[in-house]
């Protein structure tokens, strides 16, 4: 197990009324994706009109918290180290993040990893994910 | 409109320093753009279109034009990283094609050595306001990680290597050995750059390029101008630029925005890449190299990493001599957005101007390339197609 580093926040969620449902929803240890009303499609990270078809009829929905490395880097260089990453959900969509609580030379790209909450500088919670 | 032949590249400079910390920022981009006008054989005067990226202090071209004091009736200040200076090129022939200058001047500058910034390992606070940036500081995103990610998928889906992303450097590192002004000097081997200390996995030191002050710049002129000048003529035949992303969450690594913007440029120009006798490839990162190779047709997807073994991007010895000068991974990454140098390597090889021991024989058509912002995010790809009349 790796020392965790103090994870910094940027931007105020409660003044942002397109993304603050999500960083609410973290806060409650949710994790949310946004699904489109027009085309059906799930889209990363969340905006209040579809990237894939600019419908607005978009709604908040549950995600499973399960998902996959698609890829990741663990940053020797920084202290302590950590782990960037990329990981695709079962929803589809794939999300930068952290892979915490796991020693880091044993990470796997197709790895099975589920989503962690963590408090960041601000109190908002952040969302990370562990192997499962 | 095609640009086929619409512009020249006339003037082209690339300042001798790596290390400035007596000279401003605004000061280093006008002793960028006095060096390209005495290399064409025009003055100040006749500069009639300036171009610049976000490497400009102030308000871009206004604090530029203002600075030089020019009198211009055109300007652009497209950024996109590092592969900006290559798109300015297209947009200086879209300009001259379009009869609204007839002599533009691109120039880039900045010092981040002196100013000690840890250009690739701390990650960069942005606005607030990008869209992104909530879903991605809190992550600590930097470019070495981001970079490095692409490279991680990269060995997974093919297998690539990381001696074979080595060759990379090496070739680089053989050539700046010849460039009395290239940072690193002291060619390596493939065991230096797997040896060398790990930044993030699986990039090594070596794997990484230079951080250094200093600039460039180039003068595109329309044909005419060209012809009355004395220097070898280096004309324009392919642009080719792409924007890519995350794709609203269908984040795919394996390849860049290099698959659009090169087969524009070779479409415009009529030519493909066997046909090239040089290329400038940015070189950010050994696995910049390897992507873009891949993207822009040199190798087939996923053959990059045999592409680049045992030498074969070396001068005199490979198929396909590439960064003569030492490349950002040797010479000179100034502001930390190489594409300017990416373009006045072409020049040099194109007019036979480049160190002896590097030039490649008969060099009448090079092609260049830059990636900028971040390749693991997004990023903007520039190719330029360049043939010696
Ligand atoms: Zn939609």
């Amino acid at each position: 197990m790796a020392e965790q580093r103090k994870i910094s926040f940027i931007g105020a969620p409660d003044t942002n009324p397109e993304v603050k449902p999500y960083w609410d929803a973290c806060n409650e240890s949710r994790l949310t994706l946004r699904k489109c009303g027009g085309c059906g499609k799930v889209h990363y990270y969340p905006r209040g009109i579809c990237p894939f078809c600019f419908s607005t009829d978009g709604n908040w929905i549950n995600a499973s918290g399960k998902g996959k490395i698609y890829s990741f880097s663990v940053m020797e260089r920084a202290s302590p180290p950590f782990t960037m990453a990329y990981v695709t959900l079962e929803e589809g969509v794939t999300m930068m993040t952290n892979i915490i609580d796991t020693d880091f030379s044993k990470i796997k790209i197709g790895q099975d990893v589920k989503v962690v909450f963590l408090d960041s500088d601000t109190g908002q919670k952040v969302p990370m994910f562990t192997p499962v | 409109m095609s640009l086929k032949g619409k512009a020249y590249i006339a003037g082209a400079f690339e300042h001798p320093t790596r290390k400035a910390p007596d000279k401003s920022v605004a000061q280093l981009h006008a002793e960028c753009a006095a060096g390209a006008l005495a290399d064409a054989g025009l003055t100040k005067d006749d500069v009639d279109g300036y171009f610049c990226a976000g490497d400009a202090p102030g308000m871009g071209p206004l604090s530029m034009v203002d600075y030089m004091n020019l009198k211009v009736r055109h300007v652009d200040a497209t950024d996109v990283g590092g592969s900006s200076y290559l798109m300015l090129v297209s947009h200086a022939a879209e300009a001259i094609a379009a009869g609204r200058c007839n002599v533009a001047l691109i120039t880039l500058a900045g010092r981040p050595r002196s100013e000690g910034q840890a250009t690739g390992t701390a990650a960069r606070a942005g606005n607030p306001a990008q869209p992104d940036m909530m879903f991605e500081y809190p992550y600590s995103p930097t470019v070495v990680n981001m970079y490095a990610m692409c490279a991680q998928r990269h060995m997974y889906e093919f297998g690539t290597t990381s001696e074979q992303l080595a060759w990379i450097k090496v070739a680089a590192s053989t050539h700046a050995q010849y460039n009395p002004h290239a940072m690193l000097r002291d060619v390596v081997t493939v065991e230096d750059v797997v040896n060398s200390p790990m930044v993030s996995t699986p990039l090594h030191r070596l794997d990484c390029c230079v951080i250094s002050d200093g600039g460039g710049a180039l003068l595109v002129v329309k044909p005419e101008i060209a012809k009355a000048l004395k220097r070898p003529l280096v004309k324009v035949i392919g642009n080719g630029e792409s924007p890519k992303g995350q794709m609203g969450g269908m984040v795919d690594l394996t390849y860049s925005g290099a698959r659009y913007s090169g087969k524009m440029a070779f479409d415009e120009a009529g030519v493909k890449p066997t046909d090239m006798k040089y290329a400038s490839i940015y070189d950010s990162f050994t696995i910049t190299v390897l992507m873009q190779l891949e993207d822009l047709g040199f190798a087939e997807k996923g053959q990059g990493g045999k592409f680049v073994q045992d030498g074969n991007l070396i001068s005199g010895v490979g198929k396909l001599p590439f960064n003569t000068d030492g490349g950002g991974l040797c010479n000179n990454h100034p502001a930390n957005r190489g594409g300017i140098t990416k373009v006045i390597e072409a020049v040099r090889q194109l007019r036979g101007e480049a160190h002896p021991k590097v030039q490649v024989p008969n060099c009448n058509l090079a092609l260049a390339h830059g990636t900028g912002g971040s390749l693991g995010t997004r990023h903007g790809s520039a190719t330029l197609i360049m043939e010696r009349e």
